[in-house]
């Protein structure tokens, strides 16, 4: 059992150190494919451990000591349980999937090799992550893929920066670097918090520190909970430390796709599932959280309603579910949120690779704008979207609808109207805007001839490697049942109360039928031939949402402006001026002295005499004093 | 009659020895060093160490002032001298502050009360018959490394002057030691 | 009465006075003179004390400088009758070398 947890952890980094041998080389079909057999090598190993872990229970393996310093003792010690293993699952298999896809849409990059190596590591770093037995190995997880998603999203940092109006994220080494800062602000929060846990709870191991937390004061635990939410904040892009992940897209779609849609950004609802047992002492705050997460879910969908660009929008929509995932997860629903987690992964990976395909055709045009009727080229592109799309709306018997039905009816449950209105609605607008998406691409008349464009399908072997996920889109929902089962043996399980079973049929109907309306209004809009519509264009509610809420200038100017002027001052004021001046004059003290006492080698005997004569009397009159003491 | 004659020497010791430092011609220096050597041997005599007295005498005033005479012959000294002195006050400061210091020292040790003596004078022996006692016993070794270190400085001072050291004047006919003469004369 | 004292101070003022030439003399016959006038100077010192002590441990040391500085003089002259040779000029600061 323990070999199946180090063949799962290890083989992405064997994949990943594997490739980085061929880093600087041209590329090698080989790395592709010894990457992609490595990642499903680990997908069997975690599929085997979900397998084991159901029938005996979780496997705990300690690998090494890692710290042991006085009091503090913390090892490389990894614990799976239901909870990993469903996310073990899920990564790899998502990862899977996207190493085989890569090999087709890396074909003709110079840095394929290089590509591989980084998406290896981040795997690795994602599996230690969600494998660790303590809160270090989360963070170092955590910043793994930070550091992965960083050196993923500028992987084609050559491209040079423009202004906003051309490109909102600049350039992708300007978005890389958002991301990675973004993380770290949010990063600070979450070693506050890990601190606060060191500090109080005096271990950092995930068992030891829930059994005691039942002790702890309650202002303890509401500032822990904030804190390391405000670390799952910046990792999940919450408000307001959201605007990386749109401009996140920069990088290669796979990345998209891996990254932005199925792992990294779920970490943050990973730890808030992991850490239930302090945010279900304090429910003030996961009321915020799920509060929070509801605003997301709706702001963000507001922002896709309007966006021309092919992978914003599906970025925007990632956004929305994550705000769906902590609203679960704050009300306490925590298998609810992992359950749509999982099935989210599923779609919206889909849903980014068959982007990819779309963009491979159109030679990377984004402008949804500038395609239309796809459909009759690229057939198995259309039913792959539309099937996700349609997943992600929460149509019966899709993914979508058993996950995010059930976290509207949480909300109903706790008696938190608000909330599932607010969710309701965003329901509508995701099923609205996920179907512009696909009718202006694939439906709306051919625009793309009179840019020149010829597209085509892609290889088979990348339809062939989309099926799994295509496939687990619409059936993993089926088995929520035994998925509740299984997972409420570590999280605390959730029970309706019998008001919303009765009224759980009225709620199904009812959200089916904002999402079937979303639908509705897109076709009847943007199935035909396009008409834009100018006013509607300039108008300043479309201006505002199109421009993200103005959100990314006001960031400019109120914190990136003032801090570099502050980082100016301290460079031309401080380090030049006082550090710099005052090496400086250490060495100009020491010049000046040994210039001046140049001065005593004259060559002239006389002075030498007169220098002998002075020590003389000197050492003379010391001994006389050291005599006249003793 | 002692205090008068130690206060007339040293008086006299002293502003010769000034002369010898101070003065521009080095033919008053030397004559003056001389002066003052012939007087610190009344000193010693004074003091009753006639054998020191006695040799004094004879090498310091009659070997050393003598080769210091035959060395300003060669350097062709007689006339006057220009030094500069950038910073006399520095120096004079020095000497007065070495002086003051010394007296310090030698006195600190004889204002001890345990001072023996390793060395004293046999009873009824005049001092040179002392000294030669003393002389040939305890400091045989010393001096006979002295006589030695006498001996290596008289060679040396013969090559460092000599002229032609190689040849040797005895050997040579006369007719050659006419010619080279001669040549040298040219 | 004459002690040891006054000899003692004689000396030290013979001594100061050979080391005041020796830093002022300018021309290195003379800096030889100053130098056998503090020789001298420790030569009285020695002898003073030997004699008011009655230790001739103190004579006995006289008579070793007296030697040294006979065979320091010859050597010395030699060497500076080959420095004359060679330079032209017995006066210090003429032959320094050094520039700085």
């Amino acid at each position: 059992m323990e070999n199946l947890v180090y063949t799962a952890l290890f083989a992405p980094l064997i994949g990943s150190l594997f490739a980085a041998l061929f880093g600087m080389s041209p590329k090698k079909q080989f790395v592709g494919v010894v990457t992609s057999i490595l990642l499903f090598v680990s997908f069997v190993s975690s599929a085997k451990l979900w397998a084991y872990v159901s029938e005996h229970g979780p496997v705990h393996v300690r690998l090494m000591d890692w710290i042991v310093a006085g009091d503090m003792y913390v090892p490389f010690g990894f614990n799976v349980d239901q909870v990993t293993a469903v996310m073990m699952t899920v990564v790899t298999i998502v990862s899977t999937v996207v190493h085989i896809y890569s090999n087709g849409y890396m074909e003709h990059d110079k840095g394929f090799n290089r590509f591989f190596s980084y998406l290896s590591a981040f795997v690795f770093s994602m599996m230690v992550l969600v494998m660790s037995d303590n809160f270090l190995g989360l963070f170092i997880g955590w910043e793994g893929v930070g550091v992965c998603s960083w050196l993923l999203i500028g992987f084609w940092y050559h491209k040079e920066d423009v202004t906003r109006d051309v490109n909102p994220s600049i350039s992708p080494s300007w978005a890389a670097n958002e991301a990675f800062i973004m993380n770290r602000i949010a990063d600070l929060g979450m070693l506050v918090g890990i601190f606060l846990i060191y500090w109080n709870f005096g271990t950092l191991q995930y068992d030891a520190v829930f059994e005691r937390v039942p002790e702890m004061g309650h202002g303890l635990l509401v500032a822990i909970g904030i804190f390391l939410f405000i670390g799952a904040m910046g990792k999940s892009a919450q408000f307001p430390l959201h605007t990386w992940l749109a401009d996140a897209m920069e990088g290669p779609t796979p990345v998209s796709a891996l990254i932005h849609a199925a792992t990294m950004v779920t970490a943050g609802v990973y730890l808030v599932i992991r850490a239930n047992p302090i945010y279900s002492e304090i429910p003030e705050v996961s009321y915020f959280i799920a509060v929070l997460g509801t605003f997301v879910a709706i702001f963000a969908a507001s922002m896709a309603l309007v966006n021309r660009d092919l992978k914003r929008i599906i970025a925007y929509s990632t956004l929305s579910q994550l705000g769906y995932m902590f609203a679960a997860a704050g009300l306490g629903a925590y298998w609810v949120a992992l359950f749509h987690l999982a099935a989210h992964a599923f779609f919206k990976a889909l849903l980014f690779l068959g982007a990819g395909n779309v963009m491979h055709a159109m030679h990377d045009e984004l402008d949804i704008f500038k395609m239309g009727d796809l459909r009759k080229i690229m057939k198995w592109t259309y039913l792959y979207m539309g099937l996700a799309s349609l997943a992600l709306a929460g149509i019966w018997p899709l993914a979508g609808f058993f996950s995010k039905d059930t976290i509207l009816e949480v909300a109903f449950n706790e008696h938190a109207y608000g909330i599932w209105f607010i969710l309701w609605l965003t329901a509508g607008l995701t099923a609205f805007y996920s179907f512009r998406l696909v009718f202006v691409a694939f439906w709306s008349g051919n625009r793309y001839e009179k840019f020149g464009m010829h597209p085509h399908e892609v290889q088979p072997y990348v339809l062939w490697g989309m099926l799994p996920l295509g496939i687990l889109a619409v059936i993993f929902g089926w088995y929520h049942e035994s998925f509740m089962h299984f997972v409420t043996k570590l999280l605390p399980a959730y029970e309706m109360s019998e008001h919303t079973h009765h009224m759980t049929g009225t709620l199904i109907t009812v959200t089916t039928l904002i999402a079937l309306g979303g639908i509705l209004v897109a076709f009847r809009l943007y199935s035909h031939k396009l008409k834009r519509n100018e006013k509607i264009e300039n108008s300043m509610p479309y201006r505002v949402l199109s421009n993200q809420y103005y959100i990314p200038i006001f960031y400019e100017r109120v914190f990136s402006k003032p801090y570099a002027e502050l980082s100016d001052i301290a460079w031309k004021e401080i380090d030049m001026q006082v550090v710099d001046a005052t090496v400086d004059g250490i060495a100009s003290i020491v010049e000046e002295t040994g210039d001046s006492a140049r001065g005593m080698q004259t060559g002239n005997l006389s002075d030498y005499l007169k220098w002998m004569a002075f020590g003389l009397v000197a050492l003379a009159i010391m001994a006389v004093i050291v005599a006249m003491k003793s | 009659m002692e205090t008068f004659a130690f206060y007339f020497l040293s008086i006299s010791i002293a502003l010769l020895f000034g002369v010898t430092v101070m003065s521009k011609n080095i033919l008053y220096a030397m004559t003056s060093l001389a002066a003052g050597m012939v007087l610190i041997s009344g000193l010693f005599f004074i003091l009753g160490t006639d054998f020191l007295g006695v040799v004094q005498l004879i090498v310091y005033v009659g070997a050393v002032m003598a080769l210091y005479s035959f060395g300003m012959m060669f350097f062709d000294a007689t006339g006057n001298i220009d030094e500069k002195h950038k910073d006399s006050r520095v120096v004079f400061i020095l000497g007065g502050l070495s002086a003051v210091v010394m007296v310090v020292i030698f006195a600190a040790p004889l204002m001890a009360e345990h001072a023996h003596s390793f060395y004293p004078p046999v009873e009824g022996a005049t001092n040179p018959q002392a000294v030669g006692l003393v002389l040939f016993t305890k400091y045989l070794v010393p001096f006979e490394v002295a006589a030695i270190m006498l001996l290596v400085a008289m060679i040396a001072g013969i090559i460092l002057a000599g002229k032609r050291m190689d040849e040797s004047l005895s050997k040579i006919e006369d007719s050659e030691l006419a010619e080279s003469s001669a040549k040298d004369d040219k | 009465m004459i002690g040891l004292g006054h000899y003692l101070v004689l000396s030290a003022i013979l001594f100061s006075i050979g080391l005041v030439g020796v830093i002022r003399r300018k021309n290195l016959l003379m800096l030889f003179f100053s130098t056998e006038i503090m020789l001298n100077a420790a030569n009285v010192a020695f002898a003073a004390i030997s004699s008011y002590h009655n230790d001739l441990a103190g004579q006995m040391f006289a008579f070793f400088i007296v030697a040294v500085a006979a065979s320091e003089v010859a050597v010395g002259l030699g060497l500076l009758i080959l420095l004359y040779k060679k330079r032209g000029t017995l006066d210090l600061d003429k032959l320094t070398l050094l520039k700085g």
